[in-house]
């Protein structure tokens, strides 16, 4: 009466049902991410490894990524900053409005980089309400640099605060308040007590902001009015390339790019593994 | 309760600090850039607003945005919640690799996505051809936004069911098992409601990710107006041609859309909450 046996059948479904949905998975996954990173790299070296390496040493391919650099960091260092004050700041003071705050600091995430671009302009803009004021002085901000750095600065926001709020609060304050009484000032508390209990979360915090900054391309894209040489990062140069029909100059920016963000990326996993140890 | 206090009775110098650089961190970068869109948007009156979010093109492109992104949820939903089952349920090769790599779309640019789907499914590729010469069109048609949507928020239903079903116990599953519970009817009556608030939570995120998506879309779609033209595409185009007043309509139709997500997703946390201490 082996045959009857519910359990033995049941198993050999979901035997069955398992290797096909392990290879469906998979499937999925390499039909979807992987075909689409490989035919890349196959493209941008179409051409042979001279062409590519040409390409990109023009000093017209250079600017961008240092534009790209620039801009990525001065956001990790101001959104690392002010993160860490905001997330503090949320977490151990309390205050009207702190609910509402909290909430605000998801908005980044939901909104368009388009929509977040154009909010920019209309904020610092030539005739802008804020942006008039600096217009008067002489001072661009935006379609120049502390435009494009405020851009990216916003879509970035979350980042680092949203990964060090959950840390502080599970941490919460006692092991503080000890080396408050015992006499560290709260200077030496911050340093010795606050930080390293929050050092993984900051620093995943701190590789997601830099993934994003040298990728971000709507919300710059909007307030640099793309001035080649001027205001092109190189998500931009990638783009004006491409739609200029020049698709070896796109591809081959383009797989620095991804190769920059896989390089992000395993220090990501690395970080993510060590954020949970901790 | 001390602790509030501890820190109340000490509102010093440092703590005024802190939170006057919080608030103006928030107010700069989220709070203000939203009042001047919104005012600016209501400044002509509702009728002139909605007049402008109800032109055809704009209307057009808001439904093919919602409907390309909807589709994709419901993909999402699908893959996504195979994807994590399989990583957290079974071993087979290349396991640990797939895991590390699942994040990649969140590394890679949006606009580097685009261009390595033209250059996979572009008229010019292998298999663009092949189908193209059947009639079907991918790249610079709707299947090839759907595409670009899936590749970027392939992460988010992934990420969020994954670690739920780490945690999630198995006796119940165990219990139903030796009841003699078929597969489908264990994951189904036991494993989905535990799952839906983390699948529900995924789906919203992938999805508000999509209705905002600007840089894979501008360079994947073709932006051709009635076709392909989805709205931050379009927002753009009239940012471009100098109408402000029609780029404001669909910007702030789409600030209320990420609205009403977001609050959507603090909800569906609230639930998941209740899930975890039931």
């Amino acid at each position: 009466m082996k045959h009857d046996d519910p359990f033995r059948i049941a198993r050999k479904q979901s035997h069955v049902g398992r290797y096909v949905l392990i290879s469906g998975v998979m499937g999925w996954f390499v039909l979807l991410i992987l075909f689409p990173v490989f035919s890349i790299v196959k493209e941008a070296f179409s051409d042979g490894f001279p062409v590519f390496f040409r390409t990109l040493t023009e000093s017209s391919a250079l600017k961008p990524f240092g534009l790209t650099l620039w801009i990525t960091v001065g956001t990790i260092i101001i959104n690392t900053v002010f993160g860490t004050i905001l997330a503090i700041t949320l977490v151990k003071h309390e205050f009207h409005g702190k609910l509402f705050i909290e909430g605000l600091v998801d908005l980044p995430f939901a909104v368009s980089p388009v929509v977040a671009g154009f909010m920019f302009i209309i904020l610092f803009g030539p005739n802008g309400w804020i942006g008039k004021w600096f217009e008067a002085e002489g001072i661009k901000i935006v379609y120049a640099f502390p435009g494009m750095l405020l851009a990216t600065l916003f879509v970035t926001l979350p980042f680092v605060a949203r990964e060090i709020i959950p840390v502080l609060k599970e941490f919460g304050l006692q092991q503080e308040e000890s080396a408050y009484v015992l006499g560290a000032s709260k200077w030496q508390t911050f340093w010795k007590v606050t930080l390293p209990s929050v050092k993984w979360g900051l620093a995943y915090g701190m590789t997601l902001t830099i993934a994003r900054s040298i990728g971000e391309f709507g919300a710059v894209l909007v307030v640099s009015g793309s001035i080649i040489n001027k205001t092109q990062t190189a998500t931009l140069l990638i783009h004006q390339e491409f739609t200029d029909f020049n698709y070896v100059g796109a591809f081959s920016a383009a797989i620095v790019l991804a190769f920059t963000s896989f390089f992000i990326l395993t220090i990501m996993q690395r970080v993510y593994k060590r954020k949970g140890e901790s | 309760m001390t602790n509030k206090a501890f820190f109340r009775l000490n509102i010093s110098k440092g703590d005024l600090i802190l939170r006057s650089l919080s608030l103006f961190y928030i107010g700069l970068l989220i709070i203000l850039p939203i009042i001047a869109i919104s005012s600016e948007a209501f400044q002509g009156g509702l009728d002139s607003l909605w007049k402008n979010i109800t032109t055809a093109q704009a209307v057009y492109s808001l439904k093919l945005t919602f409907f390309v992104a909807f589709l994709m949820g419901i993909l999402n939903i699908i893959t996504g919640t195979a994807t994590a089952w399989v990583l957290t349920k079974y071993n087979f090769p290349l396991k640990n690799l797939m895991n590390a790599l699942i994040d990649l779309p969140f590394a890679i640019p949006t606009v580097v996505t685009g261009i390595m789907l033209v250059a996979l499914y572009g008229p010019k590729s292998l298999i663009g051809s092949l189908l193209g010469r059947h009639g079907i069109e991918i790249i610079y048609n709707k299947p090839g936004i759907v595409l670009a949507l899936l590749f970027v928020s392939f992460p988010f239903v992934v990420r969020t069911v994954q670690p739920v079903l780490h945690e999630m116990d198995r006796d119940m599953e165990e219990a139903a098992k030796t009841l003699g519970a078929k597969p489908l009817t264990i994951f189904r009556r036991i494993v989905l409601p535990t799952l839906t608030p983390a699948i529900l939570t995924g789906a919203a995120l992938s999805f508000s990710r999509a209705i905002g998506e600007f840089g894979s879309i501008a360079i994947v779609s073709g932006n051709i107006p009635f076709k392909t033209q989805v709205a931050s595409v379009y927002i753009y185009g009239e940012l471009e041609s100098y109408n402000t007043q029609g780029a404001l309509g669909v910007s702030v139709a789409l600030l209320f859309s990420s609205f009403i997500i977001l609050i959507l997703l603090n909800r569906l946390q609230v639930w998941s909450c209740k899930h975890e201490t039931r």
